[in-house]
């Protein structure tokens, strides 16, 4: 029993980790029609980054300055290589420019921070554990899992709210028709990408203080956010939500069970959904065919 | 017409002459047969992506089980060289069979996701079942045997294990060729071109698409044989979905909708790998990566787009 409450426990943060990053990969989808494959790279950039500036700024500096850079370049990236894929109607056109730059990107993160994985210091404050039966809650743990649900609630407010995240919302319904009325849709594409690229950050930041940073630590999670957003079911961010939270469960009860099985575990849930439910979860049918 | 025939011919003249003069340009032929193994595997692929025309993202899961097959076949069963090889083919084939019905109802993006998925399933499958596979750390303790031709016993040193891996490749290509000719190529550019019009016209189009993924198997499993017997050492890598990402770059590199696109795409990226990587041992990944990119963007139809883009200007 205390096993299972520990192996799930990290299973629900993993899975709140993968949420988080299939929310920013499923925005993407959705408004940009870009099948990211960079989405784990820039999670690793936004990690590296804050790992380097955390010695001058803090660690709650670096939580914040890490995420914002990981969506700057995520601008830079939208407005010079990711806009040539707007006009193809074919999906694999955007996930192979991305997975080129997946491959760019892993490779310059290695030649600036060496291929050996790199530790990253939280503060003491955090790092004890709460309390002493259930040894496994530590401060950190816990603040992650807070960390994710403020930001994702933040991301469903902003785009409830605001009159910008509406628009991204409307954007994502038909583009033409927000087009037509006057919104700056360019505008609206790129600093969707941000944000998407933003969350990827966030994510990465928050689990450089769990794992260790490594160059491919992206290409796992990659893959387990795609997972994510299929299960849940691509173009519902709830969905997003919902497969992350759901595989990371999965993951974490299997490994009390049966750890061999623990990374499989995901990709079955997948191929069952996608031969019982192909939509996913919360998905509408017919999108990306 | 004419004009296919010289191509073919220059391409086979040249592969066939390899040992000849791949040395004066300063290539050793272990990495010619490399060059031959991916692009068989990229070829067997392109049939499903470029025409098919669905996106598998999976396809390194049929080369390293093409790879273990013959990997295990040859420490445990037989000393044939030859055996060994057509042991991993049917298995990869075989398991592309098999899953075939899971997939052909797929398609697009999804078509892409439930690839990977099986993908990655084998690929967790050879890292943790250590007894049988090796592991993590790949199963070695086998190698390539002497051929016993009947008349002779020939070693298979790098320059005979190339003409045995152009051999397969030759019969690899040959039966994609005649498979392109025949109704059943048509039908699947067909699908290609509508796959609801094609269905309007009475073709079972699920029914193809598990063909035509069956047929990319059995390439896929017969160039991971290859591939095995290149390296005498199989890893969990090679079914890793990396490993399928790099077979599509290279077919999409040289260029989907051409024949040989794939195999001018294997040359680019086994070439640039081999080549940055003695001068930049980190940083090959850039050089593909950019040049990926721009492929992508300017020349989406691959290099061989362009010469015929331009042959038909001319």
């Amino acid at each position: 029993m205390e096993l299972l409450l520990f192996d799930g426990f990290n299973g629900l943060i993993q899975g709140a980790f993968y949420a988080l990053m299939a929310l920013g990969l499923s925005l993407i989808i959705s408004l940009n029609s870009v099948i990211n494959f960079a989405h784990g790279g820039f999670m690793v950039v936004g990690a590296y980054l804050a790992y380097t500036l955390a010695p001058y700024i803090g660690f709650w500096g670096a939580l914040l300055a890490g995420p914002i850079l990981a969506g700057f370049i995520g601008i830079i990236v939208e407005r010079t290589l990711v806009r040539h894929m707007y006009g193809r109607p074919d999906p694999i056109y955007s996930l192979l420019l991305t997975f080129g730059f997946a491959l760019i990107i892993e490779d310059v993160v290695r030649t600036i921070w060496g291929a050996q994985g790199v530790p990253f210091e939280i503060p003491a404050a955090l790092g004890s554990p709460v309390s002493t039966t259930y040894f496994f809650l530590t401060g950190y743990r816990l603040f992650v899992i807070a960390a994710i649900a403020v930001a994702t609630i933040a991301l469903f407010a902003f785009l409830r709210l605001s009159r910008f995240g509406i628009r991204i919302r409307a954007g994502i319904l038909d583009l033409e028709t927000v087009s037509t009325l006057g919104v700056n849709v360019y505008l609206l594409r790129s600093v969707n990408f941000a944000i998407g690229t933003l969350l990827a950050g966030f994510a990465g930041v928050l689990a450089a203080g769990i794992l260790q940073l490594a160059p491919t630590m992206g290409d796992d999670v990659i893959m387990a956010t795609f997972v994510a957003v299929v299960v849940g079911g691509i173009g519902s961010l709830l969905g997003s939500v919902l497969g992350g939270l759901l595989i990371g469960l999965a993951a974490g009860v299997t490994t009390a069970y049966y750890p061999a099985a623990s990374d499989v575990v995901i990709y079955i849930i997948m191929a069952v959904v996608l031969i019982v439910r192909p939509r996913g979860l919360l998905g509408q049918e017919g999108l990306f065919e | 017409m004419s004009r296919r025939i010289y191509v073919n011919g220059a391409v086979w003249l040249l592969l066939l002459t390899a040992a000849l003069w791949l040395p004066l340009i300063g290539g050793y032929m272990a990495l010619a047969s490399r060059v031959l193994v991916y692009a068989l595997a990229a070829m067997g692929l392109n049939l499903l992506l470029g025409f098919t025309g669905c996106m598998s993202f999976g396809e390194a899961a049929y080369f390293g089980l093409g790879g273990y097959g013959t990997g295990l076949f040859l420490t445990h069963l037989t000393h044939s060289t030859v055996l060994a090889v057509v042991a991993g083919t049917i298995v990869g084939g075989l398991a592309a069979f098999l899953f075939g019905p899971l997939v052909m109802r797929r398609r697009g993006i999804y078509f892409a996701m439930i690839t990977v998925a099986i993908g990655q399933i084998f690929y967790f499958i050879a890292e943790r079942w250590n007894s049988f596979t090796g592991g993590e750390d790949g199963l070695a303790g086998f190698s390539r045997q002497p051929l016993h031709l009947g008349f002779a016993t020939v070693p298979l040193d790098a320059v005979a294990f190339y003409y045995f891996v152009l051999f397969f490749f030759a019969i690899g290509a040959g039966v994609i060729a005649l498979l392109l000719h025949s109704p059943l190529g048509h039908t699947f550019i067909a699908i290609r071109e509508n796959r609801r019009r094609a269905q309007f016209l009475g073709i079972h189009v699920e029914r193809y698409v598990w063909a035509s993924f069956a047929i990319a198997g059995v390439i896929a499993g017969l160039a991971g044989a290859l591939n095995a017997l290149q390296n005498n050492f199989i890893s969990p890598i090679n079914l890793y979905w990396v490993e399928s990402g790099n077979l599509v770059i290279m077919a999409v590199l040289g260029g989907m909708r051409s024949f040989w696109g794939p195999l001018v795409g294997a040359i680019i990226f086994v070439g640039i790998q081999d080549y940055v990587s003695s001068y930049f041992p980190n940083n090959w990944e850039t050089f593909i990566g950019g040049l990926f990119i721009v492929a992508v963007i300017f020349f989406p139809n691959g290099i061989l787009g362009i010469v015929r883009w331009r042959m038909k200007a001319a």
